[in-house]
């Protein structure tokens, strides 16, 4: 066995420091396990945030990369913000995010509160209801043009058959006052079982020794379920809605294959439109400070909503 | 024990909540099975009215769905020699033959690859990153945790513009490798989050015996915490394969030819007329299949999954 200088030091050095030596310090190991992620989140995510950032002060348009590129200021910003068609398209856009959470909230509470009833087989049929979400929002929004034909598609038929209304007589996307119905249709169709599972969670989160307390102080069952199932799933309600909330402001797939945002632009989601102005006018500057508007307005919604959902939770 | 208990349902409440749900369920599915049945239809009978729930079922749509055929003559089909396979049969049928195979399977082996790729590297680079925010002090762990987060947040839209000028300069337009590596970037928030969540579950107390036992930390990481994650592991990576199969906003945008994914594919499938209904629904049900399978697998994790472990129950 060989004796070199470097044995006899590592021989005296305490064991705790020859551990450290011997592999990498956790520090390092720390420092090397985190850089990967952050440097590909810096590459693909901040690094181009900081780029429209800058795109946005200027008339840049993508489709002629050669044309001299002027810094305009704010101008892209205020063109925006009077611009008339990006505020018909932030209607649209909240049309949509409104009853869009609305229905999910109540069709996907009372599904998760009837699940919870715990009847044989809950969890097959839960599972089953949970499938419209997993799917691709692309695929399946084309395939719900094809059952909303006027005359052969399958839901206008379905609402012929409960109601007696001829099935050719009303188109639901090629409509003015129905298509914004017809995303909110799809979109809920898909997305309460989020809701509910959300919801179905916050229900079985619920001990059974508070109703039996509530039981015997005779509380009456409307009694309990207002003063104790609703304020203990809200949280949980609260945090579907945020979910909810973040997804659907960023609506694209979905309503793009079902309506391209037509007819006209009633049901032009800012997204769509974005896209419009991105890679179709290739207006990039102009799109970039729109993006950056969005980008902006869903950040502080959601950071004063969180605010909201923790203080719901200290209670 | 079958005791008592004043909280449990009556069986008569049982009963209403399970046909309530079950009728929803019916419904709710009905748009699905109509996909798999429109996929089995002939052209006239998936534009039927009133819409057939009986029918003679026909492989034309997925005949339809894998080629590409041209129109020609009763003379000329009658020149013809007699079609080898029941798939050219089909397509006489209609007074066509068979020009070529169509891009349904170049998109969807391009779904296949990228899909893969991308998990892959979102779940090992994923890995790693949840071990160290759960074990080792990161200075600003919570800024970095929440800005891998809020990374999400961004309109797919909006973070498309820079990055198509980006893989522009970057030669990385319509590359499988450029789609790899953005899916990668927008499944690693969704993987950290949730890994770390399965590696904050499993007790320090085995790391550190191992550590005793004169392993290194990395050998501890390795042959400790890593066997013990495998199912958060596994879970997390069917996460993020749905997340890259359904994707549709950057496919759309950043490929047209070589690297375009599926989802983009599938809606610009047309045939005479119009487009063709059971080609499109044979592709969709070939596309949304995997994913169903994967769901009822999955449903034990689905909540964690799709709440960013927000939820754990």
């Amino acid at each position: 066995m060989s004796d070199t200088p470097i044995d006899r030091v590592a021989k005296a050095t305490p064991p705790s420091v020859a551990s450290k030596i011997r592999g990498l310090s956790d520090r390092t190991i720390a420092w090397l396990f985190v850089a990967p992620t952050i440097f590909l989140l810096l590459a693909v995510n901040i690094f181009p945030l900081i780029w429209t950032i800058n795109l946005s002060f200027t008339n840049f348009k993508a489709n002629r990369p050669n044309r001299e590129v002027d810094y305009i200021g704010l101008r892209n910003y205020e063109r925006i913000l009077t611009d008339g068609d990006i505020w018909l398209s932030m209607q649209a856009t909240a049309h949509f995010l409104f009853w869009t959470i609305f229905l999910q909230v109540l069709i996907g509470f009372t599904l998760a509160w009837l699940i919870n009833r715990k009847f044989k087989g809950n969890d097959l049929w839960t599972t089953l209801i949970v499938l419209p979400m997993m799917l691709s929002p692309a695929v399946v929004g084309n395939f719900w043009t094809f059952l909303y034909q006027p005359q052969i598609g399958l839901f206008n038929y379905g609402v012929s058959f409960f109601t007696g209304i001829d099935p050719s007589s009303f188109q639901m996307i090629g409509d003015v006052a129905l298509a914004p119905w017809s995303i909110v249709i799809v979109d809920t169709w898909m997305w309460t079982p989020f809701v509910m599972l959300i919801c179905l969670a916050g229900l079985r989160s619920i001990p059974d020794y508070i109703y039996e307390a509530a039981e015997i102080d005779r509380a009456s069952k409307w009694r309990q379920f207002w003063t104790i199932t609703v304020p203990m799933v809200l949280p949980f309600l609260m945090l579907a809605v945020l979910f909810r909330g973040i997804e659907n402001f960023k609506m694209f797939d979905l309503v793009v294959q079902l309506t391209g945002g037509g007819p006209g632009s009633v049901t032009e989601l800012t997204s769509i439109n974005l896209k419009r102005e991105a890679f179709e006018k290739w207006r990039t500057g102009y799109a970039s400070a729109y993006a950056i508007i969005l980008f902006v307005t869903v950040f502080g919604l959601a950071s004063i909503y969180v605010k909201a959902l923790n203080k719901v939770k200290e209670r | 024990m079958s005791s008592y208990s004043i909280t449990e349902p009556s069986s008569r409440q049982k009963w209403v909540a399970g046909s309530l749900v079950i009728a929803y369920a019916i419904i709710t599915l009905l748009p699905l099975v109509w996909i798999l049945t429109t996929g089995f239809k002939s052209p006239t009978d998936a534009i039927a009215y009133p819409p057939k729930v009986v029918f003679e079922p026909s492989l034309e749509g997925y005949v339809n769905l894998f080629t590409t055929r041209t129109r020609v003559t009763q003379e000329q089909l009658e020149a013809l020699p007699p079609p080898a396979t029941w798939y050219e049969e089909i397509v006489r049928d209609r007074d066509m033959v068979i020009a070529g195979p169509s891009r349904y399977g170049e998109r969807f082996l391009n779904s296949v690859i990228i899909g893969f790729g991308s998990t892959f590297l979102s779940v090992f680079l994923g890995t790693l990153a949840a071990y160290a925010f759960s074990r080792f002090k990161v200075p600003l762990k919570d800024d970095l945790l929440f800005f891998i987060l809020s990374t999400r947040m961004m309109p797919p839209i909006a973070v498309a513009i820079p990055i198509f000028l980006m893989f522009r300069t970057l030669g990385l337009s319509d590359t499988h490798l450029g789609m790899i590596l953005l899916y990668t970037a927008v499944n690693i928030s969704l993987a950290v989050w949730l890994l770390k969540g399965f590696i904050d579950e499993i007790p320090r107390e085995y790391e550190e015996a191992a550590l005793i036992d004169g392993y290194t930390r990395f050998q501890a990481f390795y042959k400790v915490v890593l066997p013990q994650a495998a199912t958060g592991i596994a879970s997390t990576a069917i996460f993020c394969l749905i997340f890259s199969w359904n994707e549709y906003a950057f496919a759309v945008l950043l490929t047209s030819g070589t690297a375009q994914t599926a989802p983009p594919f599938i809606p610009t499938i047309i045939g005479v007329g119009g487009q063709d209904w059971p080609a499109v629904a044979a592709g969709a049900t070939l596309f949304l299949v995997p994913v169903m399978v994967f769901t009822i697998l999955l449903r034990k994790h689905l909540l964690r999954g799709i709440t960013f472990g927000a939820v754990r129950k």
